[in-house]
């Protein structure tokens, strides 16, 4: 590995996505529009407030879920993975290129988002917006890393889709939104304890209510911080040099 | 027709040292001397087919080494186990006397895979230097790469907007990319025109002169003639290690489409006759044919 290779692969994704100005408009207003109409939905009643926060959670995950693990099974499929496996790349280099690459996107998304949801949408933020930007970024690259790893069990683009319900939906539903967590199952507390996006959830609520210190939510993003790192080696792992 | 531009290196240099013949140290000084790639007793499986069989293989430096065979017959699976990105089961691999894949390859082998397998939303420019940055190239040889494979009326087109050629010509651009000891090409001149295809051979001759080595896996039979050296596979063997003069000498054919047809079908006389010469093709033959 080596910082050279990794920012090179991170210029060139970024590169990338610079010409295909569709693809940036989409990444960066499609979150701010759902918030909208979410807040649309409840106007006039407490629950934007309650569920905005998770929000925010949800998209830059989804979004860097998708368009990593979309990237990458293209990558694959179109030979250029094999070209950079062939050359003096290290398996580190690619992954970390991509999750800086989509990092920092996910840095300006929820930039627009959290912009969008506290001045248009009236969203409320007691605790500092910063805190709330660390908690968005973990999740983005969460969402990344996760799509890394989902992309090396796809062979086709169709499958890879199909990967987002099981990523990712099973997250949202055990993560307190639908339901608060101590009100559900034990056993699926228990899941839902250990999976990332809740913390996410738990994090960005408390940072909008200002229920919970400081301290409460750097211990959820270091959590998500666990789960990256994790998905990273797995994904590292994953990503063979030599195929069968 | 017989365009044969390596014929007269060929048998110029031919006659390899006769110390070679010893089977242990000969190899040994063969791997740091005149061989660029070698298989022994390779097996390679993919999914529950045995594709390549206890293959035996030798390419000398600074030969360009066609690799011929029918689709299906084994060639691409050869070459990525040439360039280290195929499991394999049995057997070695070395390349410039090295295990094929060792990290000390990496910057020393240029893979052109049968896709074009560029980015097809950035630039041709914008391809090589990201390519030229992971394989530690100078900055300039992208400027080199370019020039040589003639694409710089397209150098800031997006790559999704070239043609077939043209995007075939930007990943042998990055194949070139550093200079590599070893090319190894999998059908680069697939669905070319007759121009085109020759302006690549031109390229690959050039490559050769200035002390590559070239592996060029083709169906187009009128391209055996252009190579140093052949290589014909059949369902994951070598059915003839052999020149293009002798592959028609020996076969009687006309033509070398004409003289593939025979062996692959198992004209059995000619085929018998080809086998048996290349089987005694040792050091004499031009198996070790000279680093210049």
């Amino acid at each position: 590995m080596s910082p050279m290779r990794t920012l090179a692969t991170a210029g060139r994704v970024l590169l990338q996505i610079r010409n295909d100005p569709r693809t940036i408009a989409l990444l960066l207003v499609v979150p701010s529009l759902l918030i909208g109409l979410v807040a649309w939905i409840f106007d006039e009643t407490p629950v934007f407030d309650r569920i905005g926060p998770a929000m925010l959670a949800l998209f830059p995950f989804i979004v860097m879920f998708l368009v990593t693990s979309i990237a990458t099974l293209r990558e694959r499929r179109s030979g250029t993975l094999e070209r950079l496996l062939s050359m003096p790349m290290g398996r580190g280099d690619f992954i970390l290129g991509y999750t800086l690459a989509f990092g920092l996107l996910a840095v300006i998304q929820t930039a627009i988002a959290v912009g969008y949801a506290t001045w248009v949408c009236r969203l409320e933020i007691e605790e500092s917006v910063l805190l709330l930007f660390a908690v968005a970024i973990a999740d983005a690259l969460l969402g990344t890393a996760l799509g890394l790893l989902a992309s090396a069990f796809a062979r086709t683009e169709f499958q890879v889709v199909q990967f987002m319900p099981v990523f990712v939906f099973p997250q949202i539903l055990l993560g307190g939104i639908f339901l608060p967590r101590d009100q559900l199952p034990d056993v699926l507390e228990t899941i839902g304890d250990w999976l990332p996006l809740s913390h996410a959830i738990d994090a960005l609520t408390a940072v909008s209510t200002g229920n919970e210190d400081a301290a409460y939510i750097w211990l959820r993003i270091l959590f998500i911080g666990c789960w990256i790192i994790g998905a990273i080696i797995v994904g590292s792992l994953t990503l063979r040099r030599r195929t069968p | 027709m017989n365009l044969c531009p390596g014929e007269r290196t060929i048998h110029q240099t031919f006659g390899g040292p006769s110390h070679l013949t010893c089977p242990i140290i000969g190899g040994l000084i063969h791997s740091m001397t005149s061989i660029a790639i070698q298989t022994r007793s390779l097996r390679i499986r993919r999914g529950s087919n045995i594709v390549i069989d206890r293959l035996d293989l030798e390419v000398p430096r600074g030969a360009i080494v066609g690799l011929l065979g029918p689709s299906g017959s084994g060639k691409t699976t050869l070459m990525r186990a040439i360039v280290g990105v195929q499991v394999v089961k049995s057997g070695t691999v070395s390349v410039m006397g090295q295990p094929a894949g060792a990290a000390s390859l990496r910057h020393r082998v240029g893979y052109m895979t049968q896709l074009a397998s560029i980015y097809e939303d950035l630039s041709v420019r914008q391809n090589l230097r990201y390519f030229a940055r992971i394989q530690g190239a100078p900055k300039s040889d992208v400027d080199r790469v370019i020039d040589r494979t003639d694409l710089g009326g397209q150098a800031d087109q997006l790559a999704r907007t070239l043609s077939g050629g043209q995007a075939n010509r930007v990943s042998l651009a990055a194949a070139m990319l550093g200079s590599p000891d070893v090319l190894v090409l999998d059908e680069p001149t697939v669905g070319l025109d007759p121009v085109l295809r020759s302006d690549l051979w031109n390229i690959f001759r050039r490559l050769a002169d200035e002390g590559s080595t070239l592996l060029v896996s083709s169906h187009v039979m009128d391209e055996a003639t252009l190579c140093d050296r052949l290589l014909l596979m059949r369902e994951g063997a070598v059915i003839a290690d052999t020149t293009p003069s002798e592959l028609l000498e020996t076969t009687g054919a006309a033509t070398a489409e004409d003289a593939f047809l025979r062996i692959i079908t198992y004209d059995s006389a000619a085929a018998r006759r080809i086998l048996t010469s290349t089987s005694k093709a040792a050091p004499g033959k031009g198996r070790t044919r000279g680093a210049q």
